[in-house]
C-alpha cells in the first residue's frame, strides 16, 4: 500500500488559542503543535506549583467494543484489562510477537464491553492497523473504530488543576486512574483521572468544536499554557517513558522497567517473550541518572554499552537529567556513568526513580 | 526576554557575538552573544565556559551554549587569552536571554591581536546584516 507523501500537517482544533496566545509552533508527528508559550521554565514550574493546561489533541483514540471487545484488548495489550472496573483506566503496552513495543497506552473501560484507548501520535496509523488486523484473525466478536477524529484532548495539570476543572464541571471529578462523563463548561466530555507530568490532574476528551471554549474557560481560570517542550520535561523528572525516546520496537518492557505492566499469564500477543526476559534477567536496564554538569541528550553513547534516550536540563531539580539504556550489572542506584556528550566525556550517577517527587509525597513515600 | 537591543558602544561578529573593549586597557574584551542569538536560541539552560588561562582563535568555537531546544558553538569574535569566565552563569544561565549585554557576558579575554577589531562590524553594519 503506498501513500500519498504528506504535505500538509494537521492542526488541532485549539490552532487559534495557540496562536493568540503567542505559542510557538512546529511540526511534530504530522501535527502543527505549541512547543511553548511563555517560556519553557515558567510553564513547567506553573504546573509543578499551581496548574498548566496542554493540548494534547494530536494523541489518538481507538474504540473497541462488542461482545467480546474485552477478550480481544486482553490478548492484545499486556496488562490485565479484566481487572479494570467499567469506569476504570489501565496502562499497558502493545506489543509483538517478539516482545518488541509498538506503543504504550491508556485504554479506559467506559462500558463492560466498551473500551477506548489512546495512541500516541506518531504511532496511530501503526496501532490502528494492528488492532485491525488482529480483529481479522480473532475468534470472536469484536468492532474496532478509529475515534481519532472524534475528539480533542486537553490535560490539566498541578496541584491547583482539579480546583480548575471541578469549578466548572457538573459532578465530581473521577480519581486518579478512573474516568467520567461529565458536562465541562456545558459541553460533554470525558474526564480522565490520569497524566503525564506527575502532579495530579486530569485530562479531558472533548468534541473538537467545545474545545476552544473550554480551553478559554481553563485558561481565565487560572491555567497556564503550556507547550510540547514542558511537557516532556515535566515527564522526564518523574520518569515516564517516552515512545519513540525510551520505548521503540527494539526494545522490550522488562528491559524498559515496565514489566509492573506486563501479566504474562493473560496470553497477550507478545507474552512468551516477555516471560523469557523476565526469567533469564535483560542484557539492558534503563536506568534514570543525573549529571555533575551539562546536558546529555538522545543518542549519546553510554561507556561500556547503552546510550541516553532522553536528556535534558531539569528545571525543578537545577541539573542535568535523563534516561538511558545501560548493561544490567551497571543498573543499580549510585552507580557512576561515563557519558560522551558531543566528544567531551560528562559525569552521571544512577538515581532512583522518580527523579523528582513532589514535596507533599516525600515524608511519606520518599 | 529583553525587547530586540543593539548597543551602539559594541562591536560584533557575524556569529551573533558582540565584543566591549575595556576603557582602561584596549588590549582586553569582553566577549557575549547577541540579542539575535539569544533569541535565536531559546531559553538557554547550559553554559559550557572554556577554562581560564586557554587560548580562542578568531572565527573558532571557544565554548557551548545549550538551550532547550539545541546546542550551540560560541564561535571567537577575536584570539585571545582566557582571563575570566562569568561563574554567576553557572547557576544563573538564563542571563544571557534576560540581559545579554550585562550580566549574561560570557568572557573576557587578553587579545593577542588588538589589530584583528578592523574586521568586526559596527552596530550599524551588524543591524542591517539581520534584515
Amino acid at each position: 500500500m503506498t501513500a500519498a507523501p504528506e504535505t500538509t500537517l494537521s492542526r488541532t482544533p485549539l490552532y487559534d488559542c495557540h496562536v493568540a496566545a503567542a505559542a510557538k509552533l512546529v511540526p511534530f508527528a504530522g501535527w502543527e503543535m505549541p512547543v511553548q508559550y511563555a517560556g519553557v521554565k515558567e510553564e513547567h514550574l506553573a504546573v509543578r506549583s499551581e496548574a498548566g493546561v496542554f493540548d494534547v489533541s494530536h494523541m489518538g483514540e481507538i474504540e473497541t467494543s462488542g461482545p467480546d471487545a474485552t477478550a480481544f484488548l486482553q490478548r492484545l495489550v499486556s496488562n490485565d484489562v479484566e481487572q479494570v472496573p467499567v469506569g476504570g483506566a489501565q496502562y499497558a503496552l502493545l506489543l509483538r510477537r517478539d516482545g518488541g513495543i509498538l506503543d504504550d497506552l491508556f485504554s479506559y473501560r467506559l462500558e463492560p464491553s466498551r473500551w477506548l484507548t489512546v495512541t500516541n501520535a506518531a504511532n496511530h496509523a501503526k496501532d490502528l492497523a494492528w488492532f485491525q488486523r488482529q480483529a481479522e484473525e480473532f475468534d470472536g466478536d469484536v468492532t474496532v473504530t478509529d475515534r481519532a477524529d472524534d475528539f480533542a484532548m486537553l490535560a490539566v495539570q498541578g496541584p491547583l488543576a482539579r480546583e480548575i476543572v471541578g469549578a466548572i464541571s457538573g459532578g465530581p471529578l473521577p480519581v486518579r486512574f478512573a474516568v467520567a462523563e461529565r458536562r465541562v463548561s456545558g459541553s460533554d466530555a470525558l474526564i480522565c483521572g490520569t497524566g503525564y507530568t506527575g502532579e495530579d490532574g486530569v485530562e479531558l476528551l472533548l468534541a473538537p468544536a467545545d474545545a476552544p471554549r473550554v480551553w478559554d474557560e481553563l485558561v481565565r481560570r487560572g491555567a497556564t499554557p503550556a507547550g510540547l517542550v514542558a511537557r516532556d520535561t515535566l515527564r522526564l523528572e518523574v520518569c515516564f517513558h517516552l515512545y519513540g525516546n525510551d520505548l521503540s520496537e527494539e526494545r522490550g518492557p522488562i528491559e524498559a522497567g515496565l514489566g509492573w505492566a506486563c501479566k504474562e499469564d493473560t496470553g497477550f500477543i507478545g507474552a512468551d517473550a516477555v516471560r523469557a526476559v523476565r526469567e533469564a534477567g535483560p542484557a539492558q536496564r534503563l536506568v534514570a541518572f543525573t549529571l555533575e554538569s551539562g546536558i546529555a541528550r538522545q543518542g549519546n553513547p553510554i561507556e561500556g554499552g547503552g546510550e541516553v534516550t532522553s536528556g535534558t536540563m531539569s528545571p525543578s531539580l537545577g541539573v542535568g537529567i535523563g534516561m538511558g539504556y545501560v548493561s544490567a550489572d551497571r543498573a543499580a542506584e549510585g552507580t557512576t556513568l561515563e557519558i560522551d556528550v558531543r566528544g567531551r566525556t560528562r559525569t552521571a550517577t544512577v538515581r532512583a526513580k522518580p527523579l523528582y517527587r513532589r514535596p507533599d509525597r516525600t515524608e511519606t513515600h520518599g | 526576554m529583553a525587547d530586540a537591543s543593539y548597543p551602539p558602544e559594541l562591536l560584533y561578529h557575524p556569529e551573533h557575538d558582540w565584543v566591549r573593549i575595556d576603557s582602561a586597557d584596549p588590549g582586553v574584551a569582553v566577549f557575549g552573544i547577541t540579542w539575535f542569538a539569544q533569541d535565536a536560541l531559546g531559553e538557554v539552560v547550559f553554559f559550557d565556559p572554556p577554562e581560564v588561562g586557554t587560548t580562542v582563535t578568531k572565527d573558532e568555537p571557544y565554548a557551548e551554549v545549550e538551550s532547550v531546544k539545541a546546542v550551540s558553538d560560541v564561535i571567537a569574535p577575536l584570539s585571545g587569552e582566557i582571563l575570566e569566565v562569568n561563574a554567576a552563569l553557572a547557576d544563573a544561565p538564563e542571563a544571557i536571554n534576560d540581559d545579554p549585554y550585562g550580566e549574561g557576558w560570557l568572557v573576557k579575554v587578553k587579545l593577542s591581536d588588538e589589530g584583528e577589531t578592523a574586521a568586526l562590524l559596527d552596530q550599524p553594519s551588524y543591524t542591517a546584516s539581520l534584515a
